[in-house]
């Protein structure tokens, strides 16, 4: 088991170079001139000049790559004299459209995401798997009628257009909530769910209709199985074969699929964050799309390999928790 | 069979249907039978005759959304169809236990072989200490042959072989000493080997523990080697129910006949193969009117005679006990003229 994990954070590392690389390739493969993006359409030639020297886009592409890299780890000076700064470490560049580091931020706007992501990830755990159970346990009835169409519905539903549909009726139509306008919880705790209690039930009731799904079909799928009926023999009571046989089973799926979901969600909820005008890391880096803002995309793009490295890790460690004949095998 | 004594097990005119989309299917169509304290009884036939189905019910497994279950089932004096799912969950491997037909997938695969047999006895001793739980399960697993129990009662059921896990399986159903034991098959699945091994096991257990076991087999070798009594099921009903001599000497319905007769046995070459009982079974959903084996019945009278008409009930014919459900079983005793089948 020690070995199994070590071997694969290794890989996880690697891959995380892997992704680096690639994503700093944007800068040698766009046909835009970072530097010249520093200042506006009459900018000097000089001034693109002093930027780019500055910024370190006169190096060759591998040793910019190398700068980027040790940044991370180091931190990063730029600039000599008067109009010198610095990044610390992790240091992934710094935004010359916003003026700042990029880690700075991403620690800005990340809370933002981990917040909409940890509250709709729970509201979609209790729905999905909740409605999916009750599902399973009625199979045929109207309940499980109901919840199949839920899923079918929640899967097929886009979220900008169910944001807006909803966004529109709340806070326009009916004026149930005023118009959501982020706020820190630690400053101002009721207007931070004010804003945010939307797009969590918005991004939760899209997301839970696939775990439903998951969840009908894998009890139903365990309650066929020879075990449950042996457990059934035994005169086990029904909770404890519900939980113990049926739920164990029908759960491995759902954990695997639940730790990908959830860390692309911390890497940036794009379209929630934008159609409820969250001020998040989803929000940032499509902004930075449309700017150009290379630093940024990079760092944005950085952090969500990470989360996504990460939950790989994780699922497959908990896949060996959950299922003892991966455990043995690895 | 000691007649005088109270069955143990008492199944009363139980019928079994399933719905399913083209139609109801009548998995088991009105059985009776009784067994008594330390017996053995066999039930054979085709896949599909509603052995399982029936035996399912004993300890009413099947599903309650799909199956409609009509009679009586007596355990203990306990109606197991009518009683309430907590009274049910008292008998359930308590007084009846079950081993299910594939090992490789009876068992629970996220928990240790150790915990599966202390969960079926504790759900029936409550008040249990640690300390007992851990004894009583290792005294079982030596006594249904584990080798090296202290190490291996930590392990998952994926780390044992198929016939090890079938152990483990009748650990789990002996554990609470009841008094009847359903066996689905229990050997089907194992190497040819093993199921020797598995059956001396059991029968070496029924002694030591006296109950009564109820054996659903294709096999006919081992129904000759550990019944007493063998009941035939075809297409739901019980078509004959005799002692296994008699059976097997002087079979009491063109079906057993037919059973018996498709038994490979070594030189059997001479007679020139297997023989087959020709036709297919029946649709559970429109038996045949009238005896539901006629169609591919040898010895049917043909149009009009009473096998296509009259449904046969199961009545004593001979001397030995036999209980057949053939209108011409008095007939077909006298042609065969009780020689042995075998001879």
């Amino acid at each position: 088991m020690f070995l199994f994990v070590v071997r694969r954070l290794f890989f996880a590392v690697v891959l995380l170079l892997a992704v680096s690389v690639f994503t700093y390739l944007l800068f040698a493969l766009l046909p835009t001139d970072p530097a010249a993006l520093t200042c506006g359409i009459h900018c000097k030639p000089e001034t693109v000049l002093a930027n780019r020297i500055r910024l370190g886009y006169d190096k060759p592409v591998l040793e910019q790559y190398w700068q980027f890299l040790r940044g991370i780890f180091v931190g990063r000076d730029y600039g000599l004299g008067q109009t010198a700064f610095s990044c610390p470490a992790p240091s992934l560049g710094y935004s010359f459209n916003q003026h700042a580091c990029v880690t700075s931020l991403i620690g800005e706007t990340f809370p933002v995401t981990a917040f909409l992501a940890i509250g709709a990830f729970i509201l979609w755990m209790i729905i999905g798997i909740g409605v999916g159970a009750i599902a399973a346990l009625n199979k045929g009835k109207w309940q499980d009628r109901f919840a199949t169409g839920f899923a079918a519905v929640g899967v097929s539903l886009p979220t900008f257009y169910i944001g807006l549909l909803v966004l529109f009726s709340v806070v326009i139509w009916f004026q149930i909530l005023p118009f959501p306008s982020y706020e820190s919880p630690l400053d101002n705790f009721s207007a931070f769910i004010t804003a945010m209690i939307l797009p969590w039930l918005v991004l939760a009731v899209l997301s839970a209709a696939s775990y439903t799904r998951l969840t009908r079909n894998g009890m139903l799928e365990a309650m066929n199985e020879d075990f449950v009926r042996l457990g059934v023999a035994k005169g086990l009571r029904l909770r404890v074969i519900l939980l113990r046989y049926v739920m164990r089973q029908a759960l491995i799926p759902i954990v695997t699929i639940a730790g990908l979901d959830f860390a692309g969600l911390l890497g940036g909820a794009i379209i929630t964050e934008s159609v409820f005008s969250l001020p998040g890391m989803g929000r940032m880096s499509i902004r930075a799309v449309v700017d150009s803002d290379l630093p940024v995309l990079v760092g944005t793009t950085m952090v969500a390999a990470v989360f996504i490295v990460a939950a790989n890790v994780i699922v497959d460690i908990a896949y060996g928790f959950l299922d003892p004949r991966v455990r043995v095998s690895s | 069979m000691t007649e005088n004594s109270v069955p143990v097990l008492s199944v009363q005119n139980l019928r079994v249907s399933f719905d399913t989309q083209d139609g109801t299917v009548h998995a088991v169509d009105g059985v009776s039978f009784d067994a008594y304290a330390g017996e053995t009884i066999c039930i054979v036939g085709e896949s599909g005759s509603g052995k399982s189905v029936m035996a399912s019910s004993i300890m009413r497994l099947n599903n309650s959304s799909t199956a409609t279950t009509e009679g009586r089932i007596l355990v203990k004096g306990l109606d197991v169809l009518s009683a309430s799912e907590e009274e049910v969950r008292g008998i359930r491997g308590s007084e009846v236990a079950m081993i299910f037909q594939d090992p490789m997938s009876a068992l629970n695969p996220y928990f240790t072989v150790g915990k599966q047999i202390a969960e079926a006895y504790v759900v029936h001793h409550p008040g249990a200490s640690k300390h007992e739980i851990h004894d009583v399960v290792l005294a079982m697993m030596i006594k249904v042959g584990i080798p090296s129990p202290e190490k291996r009662i930590d392990e998952y059921p994926h780390q044992f072989s198929g016939g090890m896990r079938q152990r483990i399986v009748i650990a789990i159903a002996l554990i609470n000493n009841p008094k009847i034991l359903i066996a689905d098959e229990p050997t089907t699945a194992l190497d040819v080997t093993v199921q020797a091994q598995i059956l001396d096991l059991m029968m070496s257990l029924q002694k030591e523990f006296g109950m009564t076991i109820i054996l659903i087999t294709h096999d006919l070798g081992v129904v000759a080697e550990v019944a007493q009594d063998v009941i035939v099921m075809y297409a739901g009903h019980i078509v004959e129910q005799s002692h296994v001599d008699a059976l097997f000497h002087a079979p009491t319905h063109p079906y057993s006949w037919g059973l018996l007769g498709s038994v490979a046995s070594y030189g059997d070459n001479k007679r020139g193969g297997l023989l087959t009982i020709s036709g297919s079974p029946p649709s559970l959903i429109s038996l045949p009117v009238g005896c539901s084996f006629h169609p591919r019945c040898a010895h049917s009278k043909g149009e009009g005679s009473v096998c296509m008409t009259d449904s046969p009930s199961l009545r004593s014919v001979g001397s030995d006990g036999s209980r057949s459900a053939c209108h011409l079983a008095d007939d077909v005793l006298v042609s065969v003229g009780r020689r042995g089948f075998r001879s």
